[in-house]
């Protein structure tokens, strides 16, 4: 079977007439962009979290911790995101889940995926930390004590900034992760990339062309995200430490 | 409120059952083809052939660089020809060779990079001890290295196999029925997507669960 | 003038010779003879076209047609057996799995339009439909112009899909349109109120009606947006194997046979709830039973 190649398919107009294939591809990107940047600032911040606390001496604080991190990793990131778009608006209070579903769909649907994959990746970064500050000497924490700062202090003044910079190359690859992950967002209806490869094959019947475009975008991200990270890293580097290699 | 309704799950236990079962089909056809051909990769990688080494870099780095889910709709909406010529017509549910080809060539590339560690982990004196000895380097590598880097990394391969059980469900977007899928259409079905989707969760869980302790356990041997 | 013969002379030796050679020709006709099995896209959703049952089984209107049509493949190229295998194939792959060889043929609620008959061939026509919207009874929205600001669900890959997006072009209507991944997503979409109408083929609207939870609360209304001819897929350039498939579903509509089927399906309980859809046939139906055609309304 031939196969009729034709690239200029991308700037041709859609069917509705006030865009190109291209523009297509491009509103696909800004969404998995965004997507993947705010689900990242949330994952941060409550992995950050998660993760000191399970580092933290009160056994309760350290056990809840622990059932977020086990919670988040043993259920499929898919049915994670079908379990935020479907179940959760249904089990609100009903007006609640009414006005939420009655919301313009294209925020429903970026809303509950960044919430999803924030909240799926922020048990891993969790692990991460928790990983980092335990890999520091123990007299760093008691040195801090010692100097008379208090626990929080002690955390925010000793342990964390070293803890960052040592977890910073995992950290960089959960942060690719998410932009690979943000892909599952398709299924609930978002129209990332990979919505859009699929759309494309719809309506232009050109797939590999479509699904080649997209392929490069999503290699594109990888490696502007690599660059980037390495620049960050390079930066921060703790002189003595590993980071040289 | 919502009204919780679980009546359509018992009715549905053979359905679901079978679903597990292709989920487990394209799990293990995953981490057998997987291994074998990741570790085909990592040596290759480490090798003394420049060329073998850019392409299996060049392999790995590709499949890891692209999300799953696109790699599940290129094999499937782009290859079943290409799986036709090789197979032959007979190859049943095209949506099941294409997600078995699938997740085993993606797998493939994520298991090499933990082979690759381990291979790496291995002591080099016991590269020269095996050649000291005689054997050639094929042999060094099959007899003395390969042995003592799974046994380093078992737990981090057996952890990979829980992140691909997980996985699979992905396969839902080529509608290929497993447990998640399945779930999924009997919730639809039934007007229970509800019920249904916290079910499967809470069944994924369950296993997944288990199986992650029983790794920290195994873990826990092997350090010693 | 001295033309004339050589053409005849050609055109006499070509109905002489071409007749057979096309026929043989059918790369689809050959390929199901040599492995001795036929792959039938349907479809799991397509209420009362082509679905799922609840044993997981596939019926349907248009797949009681596919499967006659199965029947009479096999009678034309004089096969003992025919191992028919089944394949679901959604809106929005369906032209893919039929080009790229996955299905031989798909029968289920497709609209033949010249704009697809670029990709893929159509047989004759089995079914008309005109594009509605299934609404809440009580909801206030009576026509298309009250979906203006509203969100608004369809299936991905349908026509339907496309002739919503123009009209919320044109009109400016600022409709937030919802592309479900099938017609159950759509449906869901509509019932747990995301969505305040979904735009689809009327007769697979009435469709989803009979798999509601509560039937009485749904309602089709709205001026028809098109006319659409569903037909089956088959591969482009293959006219021998239209040929077969275009005699089958002429024989069904010219014999009579397709007013029990539709009887069936149309106007008596329907699985999975045993609703009965209600749906007396149109005239453009009974003209169409007269004269079998394949022609697209655009």
């Amino acid at each position: 079977m031939s196969y009729n190649w034709n690239w200029g398919v991308f700037l041709e107009p859609t069917v509705s007439g006030n865009d190109t294939y291209m523009g297509w591809l491009l509103t696909g990107l800004k969404w998995t962009v965004s997507l993947s940047l705010s689900a990242w600032v949330i994952a941060l911040v409550v992995g950050s979290i998660v993760g000191i606390l399970r580092t933290a001496p009160n056994r309760w604080l350290s056990g809840l911790a622990t059932a977020y991190v086990e919670l988040f990793r043993n259920i499929p990131l898919l049915v994670q995101l079908f379990i935020w778009y479907f179940v959760l608006p249904e089990l609100l209070p009903e007006k609640m889940g009414m006005a939420f579903k009655q919301s313009n769909p294209l925020w429903q649907q970026f809303f509950a995926a960044m919430l999803c994959l924030g909240l799926f990746t922020a048990a891993r970064v969790a692990e991460q930390v928790r990983a980092g500050i335990e890999s520091l000497p123990k007299g760093q924490k008691a040195a801090g004590l010692a100097m008379g700062f208090t626990l929080p202090q002690v955390y925010r003044y000793v342990l964390m900034p070293m803890a960052y910079r040592i977890i910073l190359p995992p950290i960089t690859s959960e942060f690719l992760n998410i932009f690979k992950n943000s892909a599952v967002a398709t299924t609930i209806g978002l129209i990332e990339l990979s919505r859009q490869a699929q759309q494309l094959v719809d309506y232009t019947a050109q797939p590999y062309e479509a699904f080649i475009a997209v392929t490069l975008l999503y290699l594109m991200i990888n490696v502007t995200v690599m660059y980037l990270m390495r620049h960050v890293e390079m930066k921060v580097r703790i002189p003595g430490f590993i980071g040289g290699k | 409120m919502y009204e919780l309704d679980w009546t359509s799950i018992p009715g549905a236990i053979p359905l679901l059952l079978k679903g597990m079962m292709t989920t487990l089909e394209v799990t293990i056809t995953a981490i057998i083809v997987g291994i074998i051909w990741g570790t085909v990769l990592a040596v290759a990688r480490l090798g003394h052939n420049p060329v073998l080494s850019k392409l299996s870099a060049g392999y790995v780095n590709l499949f890891r660089s692209v999300p799953l889910v696109m790699v599940i709709l290129w094999f499937y909406l782009i290859v079943p020809q290409a799986l036709k010529a090789i197979f032959g017509d007979d190859i049943g549910d095209i949506r099941l060779a294409s997600a078995l080809v699938a997740f085993a060539l993606f797998e493939a590339a994520y298991y090499s990079e933990i082979i690759r560690a381990g291979i790496q982990s291995v002591p080099k004196g016991q590269v020269s001890a095996g050649l000291a000895l005689g054997l050639t380097q094929g042999q060094t590598m099959r007899m003395i290295v390969l042995p003592q880097a799974f046994r380093n990394m078992t737990p981090l391969l057996l952890t990979q196999a829980i992140i691909l059980f997980q996985d699979t469900s992905l396969v839902y977007v080529i509608g290929l029925s497993d447990f998640f899928g399945t779930a999924y259409k009997v919730g639809d079905r039934d007007g229970r997507l509800v019920e249904l989707l916290l079910f499967a969760g809470a069944i994924y869980f369950v296993i997944c669960f288990s199986a992650s302790q029983l790794v920290k356990r195994l873990q826990a041997r092997f350090v010693k | 003038m001295k033309l004339l013969p050589s053409v005849l002379t050609a055109a006499v030796a070509a109905a002489f010779f071409a007749a057979p050679v096309v026929a043989q020709e059918s790369a689809t006709l050959k390929k199901v003879k040599d492995t001795g099995s036929i792959t039938l896209g349907h479809r799991e959703s397509s209420i009362p076209f082509s679905y799922y049952d609840d044993k997981q089984q596939v019926i349907g209107y248009a797949h009681e047609i596919l499967l006659k049509i199965a029947d009479a493949v096999k009678a034309d190229q004089k096969m003992d057996k025919l191992d028919i295998k089944l394949m679901p194939v959604t809106s929005a792959n369906r032209i893919t799995l039929v080009q790229n060889g996955t299905v031989d043929i798909e029968c289920g609620s497709t609209t033949n339009n010249t704009e697809r008959q670029k990709q893929v061939s159509f047989s004759n026509t089995f079914f008309v439909i005109g594009t509605r919207i299934q609404v809440k009874k009580d909801g206030g929205i009576k026509d298309f112009p009250d979906l203006a600001g509203k969100n608004v669900v369809t299936t991905a890959g349908t026509t339907s899909e496309r002739l919503l997006r123009k009209m919320n072009e044109e009109k400016k209507m600022g409709m937030n349109i919802i592309s479900a991944k099938d017609h159950g997503e759509s449906f869901l979409t509509l019932e747990t109120g995301r969505a305040v109408a979904f735009m689809m083929d009327d007769a697979l609207l009435y469709g989803e009606i009979a798999k509601a939870k509560k039937p009485a609360d749904w309602a089709v209304v709205g001026t028809a947006q098109s006319k659409e001819a569903y037909g089956c897929m088959i591969r482009k350039d293959d006219p021998g194997f239209k040929k077969v498939v275009d005699g089958a579903i002429a024989k069904l509509q010219t014999s009579g046979e397709i007013d029990k089927i539709y009887a069936k399906w149309f106007m008596n309980p329907i699985p999975p709830k045993g609703l009965n859809l209600n749906m007396p046939m149109s005239d453009e139906m009974k003209a169409l039973h007269k004269a079998p055609n394949d022609k697209a309304f655009e």
